[in-house]
């Protein structure tokens, strides 16, 4: 299968030019297949969240190539930066990030309001569907204040895949939840990526979890580990 | 709905007390600046109907004659001329009847009445006086200054050989209704009329001078067989007045003076006020778009975290600064909604508060709709014009800081 990730030698420096300048990622080549389970895994500081959100879009590379779905982002603008996270991304954060005015249901229709304009029957369906396979089906006008951490997690995962992304990226998704809803969070992941194909990168600290998924890749201070490559 | 209204609408509606203060803050913005225009105009109205009420709106007279230079410039030579002004002689308006319906026919125009006006002497007993003899058609008169309203006795008839005059005349010369006075013009001639009716008209100067006859009377009196010296004429805008002035003079040559014209006071006195409420107009406009500006700054600021992850999930920069925007727009739009509201029941209100010595409303309860549709249209733009600066600031952004410190 084709390579939904291809990164060559990419660097991240902050503070460019600056006395303070700090290189974060020193040459990072990774590329992970479609459909592939992988955890990124690392001491804190390594870099973990910069990588993610150079693959994510959200922030360009000082050096090096990003393929994502075989486009190379460099050649794009931030219109299509923006149309490309929107179609090919998932996104879940630690802190779940949903939008507090919005209800669950609302929520997970975001992604595919975002990408068509305006909402429509079929957006509805799809969003209560995967909120039935979080198991939230009743809590479909609930506003996240009114839900459980686990349960505002759940939701977010579910608005990850609103848009059947190729590629779900995840930074410590269960990084604030007690361990036994963590396993929770993380099995349906797993259920995800087996029933819709997604790739998920997942961002843990957590080793019993790591140890669940199809490949391991650690980060150390700024560079991979050669042998989870 | 598309994606930016939902997301516009639904930050307004949970941003409950924001969105509240910052709508009554626009609400009573509107609704001052619409009341106030509303009294002022309605102020002038009143004022410049109480002036008009012994006044036409535009006099028409013969062009005065112009004085001949009698010295010729000469070469290099420059002469210093000093022109007397001739002295005026009664003129008539060449075919008035012809005049007078050119004059209806012109827009704004409501009510033409020709007029033959000049000076005279008023004599009764060992009483003299001088006046103003006021030759008129009194059915036509009566449409320009309401002179049978203003009877304080006897009734507004002229036939032949009848005349009304002021109460103050009345009194210096010991007259009253039924009585004769003798008038004598300018030109010398004399006739006696039978008093059968006294006026007030409010001003001492015209109670004391006026002497309102047949048009026939004042004509022969004046030796004008025939003649007009004006036309008076009312229009449906007294604002319009001097526009209708001006057409005037460039379509018949004749002189025309609008009662703009005649009460420069009056115009200056109505200018400052309008400046006052122009300047009450933009600052107000200026403390509602300020009011609106900083209440979307906070919600920029505290929406922060959402505005990262809408920007994650492809919103692109451009349309979360309409998000914003549409925010000041609605506020702007439904502040003129309800200050138009306001206003009403504010100028309701001040119709009846505020009353004129008579005891009559000194403004009309309405307001035209004009006001609310520029209200409206100057409102949404005041908000929408206040958003830009929080919007931009929400698309510029940086969607990392907002995750990574979230
Ligand atoms: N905007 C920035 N400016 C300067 N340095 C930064 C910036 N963002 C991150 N860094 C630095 O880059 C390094 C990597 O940070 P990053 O957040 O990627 O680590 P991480 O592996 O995700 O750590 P954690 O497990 O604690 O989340 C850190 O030393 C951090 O201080
Ligand atoms: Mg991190």
């Amino acid at each position: 299968m084709a390579d939904i990730l291809r990164l060559e030698a990419v660097r991240k420096s902050y503070n460019v030019g600056m006395p303070i300048e700090t290189e974060v990622l020193h040459g990072i080549d990774l590329a992970l297949r479609a459909g592939e389970f992988a955890a990124l895994i690392g001491p804190s500081g390594s870099g973990k969240s910069t990588l993610l959100h150079l693959i994510g879009l959200l922030e360009r590379p000082t050096a090096g190539r990003i393929l994502i779905a075989g486009r190379e982002i460099d050649a794009l603008d931030e219109a299509g930066m923006t149309e490309l996270r929107g179609r090919t991304l998932g996104f879940v954060f630690q802190f779940h990030h949903l939008l507090p005015e919005f209800t669950a249901l609302e929520n997970v229709m975001m992604p595919a309001l975002i990408d068509q304009g305006r909402a429509t029957r079929a957006m509805r369906e799809r969003a209560r569907g995967l909120l039935a396979k979080v198991g939230l089906a009743d809590a479909l006008d609930k506003k996240p204040s009114a839900l459980s951490g686990g349960m505002q997690q759940r939701v977010a995962i579910a608005r990850a895949l609103a848009m059947n992304p190729p590629l779900v990226l995840a930074d410590e998704p269960t990084g604030n939840l007690d361990s036994h809803t963590a396993d929770d969070i993380f099995a349906l992941l797993r259920e995800f990526n087996r029933a819709e194909g997604s790739a998920f990168l997942i961002v843990t600290h957590d080793a019993r979890l790591a140890a669940g998924c199809d490949r391991r890749i650690e980060l150390m201070d700024g560079q991979l580990l050669a042998a989870t490559v | 709905m598309p994606f930016e209204w939902i997301l516009a609408l639904r930050f307004l509606r949970e941003g409950r007390m924001q969105t509240a203060l910052i709508m009554a803050g626009t609400t009573v913005g509107v609704a001052v600046i619409i009341f106030i225009t509303a009294l002022m105009n309605g102020l002038q109205a009143s004022l410049a109907t109480r002036t008009l009420s012994t006044q036409a709106h535009v006099s028409v007279r013969a062009p005065d004659d112009a004085p001949t230079p009698v010295l010729e410039r000469a070469g290099a030579t420059s002469v210093v001329a000093h022109i007397e002004p001739r002295v005026q002689r009664l003129r008539s308006i060449d075919q008035w009847q012809r005049v007078t319906r050119e004059l209806v026919a012109l827009p704004h125009v409501v009510d033409v009445s020709p007029i033959t006006t000049g000076s005279g002497f008023a004599f009764r007993g060992n009483a003299s006086k001088s006046i103003a003899l006021m030759g008129v058609i009194p059915e036509r008169y009566d449409r320009i200054v309401k002179v049978s309203d203003k009877l304080t006795a006897g009734q507004f008839r002229v036939g032949p050989g009848e005349a009304v005059i002021g109460i103050e005349l009345a009194r210096d010369l010991g007259a009253a209704v039924g009585d004769r006075i003798r008038i004598l013009s300018s030109e010398n001639r004399d006739d006696v009329f039978r008093l059968t009716g006294l006026f007030d008209l409010g001003v001492k100067d015209l109670n004391r001078r006026w002497v309102i006859m047949p048009l026939r009377s004042a004509q022969s009196l004046l030796d004008l067989s025939g003649g007009v010296t004006h036309i008076d004429l009312t229009v449906d805008d007294i604002f319009a007045a001097e526009d209708v002035a001006t057409r005037i003079v460039s379509q018949t040559g004749l002189t025309a003076e609008s009662w703009m014209a005649i009460n420069t006071q009056l115009l200056t006195a109505f200018k400052n006020q309008n400046m006052t409420t122009r300047t009450v107009r933009v600052f107000m406009l200026l403390i509602v778009a300020l009011g609106i500006a900083s209440v979307l700054v906070v919600s920029v600021v505290q929406k922060q975290r959402e505005i990262g992850i809408l920007r994650a999930m492809g919103a692109s920069p451009r349309r979360i600064m309409r998000v914003f925007l549409i925010q000041g727009g609605i506020v702007g739009g439904s502040g003129a909604l309800l200050g138009s509201g306001l206003a009403t029941l504010m100028v309701y209100g001040a119709s009846f508060a505020l009353l004129q010595d008579d005891g009559s409303a000194l403004i009309s309860g309405r307001i035209e709709a004009s006001y609310y549709l520029t209200a409206a249209a100057v409102a949404v733009l005041t908000g929408l014009l206040a958003a830009v600066a929080p919007a931009r600031r929400a698309a510029k952004m940086d969607p990392v800081e907002a995750i990574r410190y979230g």
